[in-house]
């Protein structure tokens, strides 16, 4: 069997769902082919978080960019994908930390971005059950949270609204030149290929430099309104001198359930899916640190998942420089729910030669090819 | 905290209680643990009334060397020979040299209209609630499921004053006759089924009849049965409704161990196929409590070293099996259950998750990632039993705790470590905030 698309996306979690629906949206005669359950993959994993983040100015620009693509969706998203527009807090414990906020509230006053300053008082009073007293915190309130299976999948219907068609369960065991071979042996034609299989795109191009980053999360039974922000410590700037490359962060988000998402945790080189309980307990300590009550809550589950890390924490997004039919959308590491829709905005804009909104040029893969030649 | 015990038994019903008496008498330390503040399991653990042969094993029980965790939960395998059991706000760890898991079984419940009902509740649970002081003398009470829990229940119930109005078996009467001729084989068996029969005397057994609805405004008003094209309403107090056993094998998925159409694989000595884990009683296949006994028995001796002793029980074993093949033949559900919940009928209680938003998923892993069902506090214990039986899914990885715990239980065992693990720069595990989530 062989058929002909405009575009195939090889993955429906939610960056490949997000394509689907903007290539679809625009027109394009679109296919999506799935492995699994819609969304099951790190997207399933991943804690929700929608957020802007400042590593880098790229960070910046696609966060940012993303984020309002949410605020423009968010009406459309139905209840099963939980938006709320909870805010971030992030939380500092002495005067070295509230230098970093006020440094935080600059950089985003430049691009932008509303946020308030909350000293020692006002920050007990926005979240009474943290740990006091602290030095103060960033308010970012247009920062949200959302269930991303279900954005997912709320993607993935929109897609299939406007004509797009799902292969699933099938896996796309071959891709190049115009080409997606199926493992069923159906074959797929198209001017482009989208690859958007989070950490498993390694298997269709083994030379992508991503590796999987393995991170720890616990749920809790229903607590409404004990947490009231997505709540991040600041502290980085003490372990800077850190030895390994495993770590822990107090990361704790309030669910629209009264669950409380409990995070987070980064390994490198950990294959297997089982719960490491050493880095879960200095997970769970470090929350409990932040939120002493933290300890008492009851915990109905632990899980893991991978995150698509990259060497520069930058996401490939755009042409495969060895074979561009092949459009890259993965390595998104922690922040792919976040940056999903801009991401899926820059792969339309590049199939359909439109001059994109944000430069796409840091997030080229070629960036990658270009250091793998002069090494 | 931690302890170190040559062998650790979780489970404290029938197979895990012989199974720690075996192992102590044989020179072993032999720590005992069980969710319940009293061992006995789900048939012996309310004390009064009991057979004098149950009434035996507690005393000798109580009069070994067992060490008793009685109110503490097994939570977690943390790492390699350790298990973490949870006690209120208390945590501790266990090491073994060897673990027997006799964690028995749970009830089947199906989803119909109305089981959600307040006193619409399992055969097993109303009898315990019963046992518990719940007063039922005079009470209205349909007993409706498969199984011959529903009869010892029914006669239990009886027994203490309550009018059984019906016995509903979903089973034809087919199946009981072979069930029946099973029992005549096995004397034990025949006396307990009939001395139950006698207790439940006046009640009506109903084969091939189930529950199709139940009403009330508040709680339960009334039922409506069904049997072959007959349909009839019944006004009761209780409905104690209950679709046979689903056996508890969290715990040894968490270890490891291989299970095979729902049950713990073992071999004969019940060891399971991670090396020095050793499996007896309901979770090898439900076949009641003297197999479980027998099971205990085994596992304990063979734990224990004592592998000439446990291997001349055996015998004794495989002459249960019959039993255990009947029984599972005789409580095969009847497809047509599987339409019994209509569109709004809940199935995951605690996500509120309707057949509606169900019907159509591929598998139980869409169906959670995409409904919440199975999602909340029991992890789909509940909703994964039923789904397994409407759609035929198959529940995803079992991931710690096994049963809730306390967030800090996850960390460590005993005191709190409250501080945080990583404010310095020198421990081995940094922080990593700002790349956060
Ligand atoms: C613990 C944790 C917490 C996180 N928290 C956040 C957060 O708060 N905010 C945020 O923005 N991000 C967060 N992330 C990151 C986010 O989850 C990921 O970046 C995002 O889900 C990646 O989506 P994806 O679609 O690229 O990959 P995936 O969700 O992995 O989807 C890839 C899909 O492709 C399919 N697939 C793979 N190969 C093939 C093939 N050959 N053929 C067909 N199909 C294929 C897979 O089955 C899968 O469904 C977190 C991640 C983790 C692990
Ligand atoms: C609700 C119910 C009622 C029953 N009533 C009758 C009856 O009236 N008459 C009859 O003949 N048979 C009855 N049975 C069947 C009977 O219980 C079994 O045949 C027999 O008890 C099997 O013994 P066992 O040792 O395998 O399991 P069980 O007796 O089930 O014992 C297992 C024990 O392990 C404990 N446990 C499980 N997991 C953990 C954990 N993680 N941490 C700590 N403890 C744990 C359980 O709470 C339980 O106490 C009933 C079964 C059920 C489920």
């Amino acid at each position: 069997m062989s058929e002909v698309w405009d575009v195939v996306v090889a993955g429906a979690g939610i960056v490949g769902a997000a394509c689907a629906a903007e290539c679809a949206g625009l027109g394009l005669r679109t296919a999506v082919v799935e492995a699994a359950e819609i969304g099951g993959g790190a997207t399933a994993a991943g804690m929700g978080h929608i957020v802007v983040m400042d590593d880098s100015p790229a960070q910046m620009a696609l966060t940012h960019y993303s984020q309002t693509l949410w605020h423009a969706l968010s009406p459309h998203l139905g209840p099963a994908v939980e938006y709320e527009s909870c805010g971030t807090l992030w939380v500092a414990v002495d005067d070295q930390e509230m230098d970093e906020v006020r440094r935080k509230h600059r950089v985003y006053a430049s691009a932008g971005i509303t946020t308030e300053i909350l000293d020692s008082h006002s920050l007990a009073e926005a979240e009474p059950h943290l740990r006091q007293p602290l030095a103060g915190a960033l308010l970012v309130p247009s920062d949200g949270v959302l269930y991303p299976p279900c954005a997912a999948a709320c993607l993935m219907e929109q897609a299939q609204h406007n004509g797009a068609r799902l292969y699933a369960p099938r896996r796309v065991v071959f891709a190049r030149a115009g080409t997606a071979r199926l493992d069923d042996g159906t074959e797929l034609h198209a001017a482009h290929i989208v690859l958007a299989g989070g950490a498993d795109t390694v298997q269709l191009l083994p030379e992508l430099p991503i590796r999987g980053r393995k991170g720890h999360l616990v749920i809790t039974d229903r607590y409404p309104g004990m947490v009231r922000h997505q709540l991040v410590e600041l502290g980085y700037l003490k372990s800077a001198h850190s030895v390994t490359t495993d770590s822990v962060a107090f990361n704790v988000q309030p669910r629209r359930t009264g669950q409380i998402l409990i995070g987070s945790s980064r390994q490198y080189g950990a294959e297997d899916s089982a719960v490491d309980h050493e880095i879960l307990a200095a997970m769970i300590d470090r929350t409990r640190w932040y939120l002493p009550d933290a300890g008492s809550l009851s915990a109905i589950r632990v899980w893991t998942g991978f995150r698509a890390a990259t060497p520069d924490k930058l996401p490939l997004i755009g042409p495969w420089p060895g074979d561009e039919t092949l459009i890259l959308a993965t390595g998104h590491e922690g922040l792919g729910i976040t940056t999903s829709l801009a991401t899926a905005r820059l792969v339309a804009d590049h199939l359909l030669g439109r001059k994109p909104k944000i430069s796409i040029e840091p997030y080229l893969p070629e960036r990658f090819s270009r250091s793998l030649a002069h090494a | 905290m931690s302890a170190h015990f040559d062998l650790v038994v979780v489970g404290a019903g029938p197979a895990g209680i012989a199974a720690a008496i075996a192992a102590a008498r044989a020179g072993r330390s032999v720590a005992l643990v069980d969710d319940n503040p009293a061992p006995g399991g789900q048939i012996w653990r309310h004390g009064a009334h009991l057979p004098a042969a149950a009434r035996k094993w507690l005393v000798e029980l109580q009069a070994s060397s067992v060490v008793p965790f009685y109110g503490w939960r097994v939570i977690d395998h943390p790492a390699a020979r350790l298990i973490r059991a949870e006690s209120g706000a208390d945590c501790t760890d266990l090491q073994y040299d060897r673990l027997i898991l006799a964690t028995g079984a749970r009830e089947r419940f199906l989803p119909f209209p109305g089981w959600t009902l307040p006193n619409v509740l399992g055969a097993g649970g109303l009898d315990a609630m019963v046992r518990g002081g719940l007063p039922i003398a005079g009470k209205r009470v349909v007993v409706a499921g498969t199984g011959p829990l529903l009869f010892a229940v029914a006669g239990h119930l009886a027994a203490r004053g309550a009018k059984i109005l019906a016995i509903c078996e979903q089973a034809q009467l087919g199946h009981l006759a072979s069930f029946a001729r099973c029992l005549l084989s096995d004397p034990a068996k025949l006396f307990q089924g009939a001395g139950y029969m006698l207790a439940a005397r006046g009640a009506r057994l109903h084969t091939g009849c189930w529950p199709v609805a139940a009403a009330g405004t508040t709680q339960l008003e009334s039922v409506t049965l069904c049997q072959g094209s007959r349909k009839w309403t019944v006004a009761c107090d209780y409905l104690a409704c209950g679709f046979h056993l689903a056996p508890n094998t969290e715990l040894a998925q968490l270890l490891g161990c291989r299970t095979a159409y729902g049950f713990v694989v073992t071999d004969d000595l019940q060891r399971t196929s991670v090396t020095d884990v050793f499996c007896a009683g309901e979770p090898t296949g439900i076949g009641g409590v003297e197999l479980a006994l027998i099971e205990g028995q085994i596992a304990g001796l063979a734990a224990a070293g004592k592998l000439r002793d446990a291997q001349s029980l055996v015998p004794r074993r495989q002459r249960k099996l019959g039993f255990v093949a009947a029984l599972r033949e005789s409580c095969t559900l009847n497809p047509s259950l599987r339409n019994l919940a209509d569109e709004d009928t809940i199935v995951c209680r605690c996500e509120d998750v309707r057949h509606a938003a169900l019907r159509g998923r591929a598998s139980w892993r869409d169906a959670k990632l995409h409904t919440r069902c199975g999602m909340g506090p029991c992890q789909g214990r509940i909703c994964g039993v039923a789904t397994e039986f409407l759609f035929a899914w198959h529940a995803d990885s079992v991931r710690p705790p096994v049963l809730p715990a306390m967030v800090s239980s996850l960390a460590s065992p005993g005191p709190t470590r409250n501080q945080p693990a990583s404010l310095s720069a020198e421990t081995a595990i940094s922080a990593h905030s700002k790349e956060t989530p």
